[in-house]
């Protein structure tokens, strides 16, 4: 085994653990922090794909936004930071086959999907070279419209929240 | 490149390790006599009361949300940037119209008084 080999066992190891406590975890706060932690270990795998962009940007995005939205989301909810019932109700294991079903089903389709290999263009180069995918970026024959779409998608987000926080502020007051 | 990402990892095993050494040898080695006054909370000023863990205001949710956005954008700009040197004017416009659109939603939430602070 060599020590890469290694670093990833470690590593996914880690990150399942800090998954499972993700969910289980009895106070929203903790379950936050517990994502903190999985989210670094899928910054770690990406950088041992030789991915470190997408490590950077995990890092940036994911752990420096998105969690901080989601404790900050955590500390607005009132009460709901200390609540205590019980974790399982009498129809657990209804839902439990469900879940069940459903990812037995999710696997049977994507083993037969085509789209898991890649068989549409991809951008060209080494994995490290930014410029190459800065370039695909807005290369008109590249992705461009995607990444209109992103900066759409991001205004949506933004005005859809400012609305509906600013909304529950006036309620409140 | 994955050299370069070891000495990261190693710092932060470090980093995790010297800290968590000194409370445990602190821990073990340290003379426990513990009386009331030694146990209570180390408090600067007044003892809190009531629950530390109560509702926040809007707003901290409001900033994160606009640095989310913002911080995404910058992800997007990098790239780009990099690639600065070999790109002609179309190149440039698209990302330009990428950030108005952005701009958009700043004026958007300063308009509305999402970034003032009430």
């Amino acid at each position: 085994m060599s020590g890469t080999q290694f670093i990833f066992l470690v590593t996914a190891g880690v990150t399942l653990a800090a998954a499972v406590m993700t969910v289980s975890a009895r106070k929203m706060m903790h379950a936050a922090l517990w994502l903190v932690l999985a989210l670094t270990g899928v910054a770690v795998l990406f950088a041992l794909l030789r991915s470190s962009f997408f490590a950077v940007v995990q890092v940036l995005v994911y752990i420096g936004a998105i969690a901080i939205l989601i404790i900050f989301s955590v500390m607005l909810t009132r009460r709901v930071v200390q609540e205590q019932r019980p974790r399982v109700n009498r129809l657990w294991w209804v839902a439990a086959l469900l879940a069940l079903m459903l990812f037995t089903g999710l696997v049977a389709t994507l083993a037969s999907w085509n789209g898991l290999y890649p068989t549409g263009q991809a951008v060209a180069g080494h994995p490290e070279d930014i410029g190459a995918l800065g370039l695909a970026l807005v290369d008109p024959a590249g992705f461009v419209i995607p990444f209109e779409v992103a900066s759409l998608l991001l205004l949506a987000a933004l005005v859809g929240a400012v609305f509906i926080a600013l909304e529950r502020k006036g309620g409140m007051q | 490149m994955l050299a370069d990402w070891l000495y990261i990892g190693i710092f932060l095993i470090i980093s995790l390790f010297l800290p968590s050494v000194a409370l445990i040898v602190a821990g073990i080695l340290g003379p426990k006599k513990p009386n009331p006054v030694k146990n209570s909370t180390y408090e600067c000023g007044v003892e809190t009361f009531g629950e530390s863990l109560t509702q926040f205001k809007v707003q901290y949710y409001l900033y994160a949300l606009v640095f989310l956005v913002f911080d995404v954008e910058a992800i997007f700009l990098y790239p780009w940037a990099v690639a600065y040197q070999v790109q002609t004017v179309f190149y440039v416009v698209e990302a330009i119209i990428f950030v108005l659109i952005l701009l958009f939603a700043l004026w958007y939430a300063w308009r509305k008084g999402a970034l003032e602070w009430v």
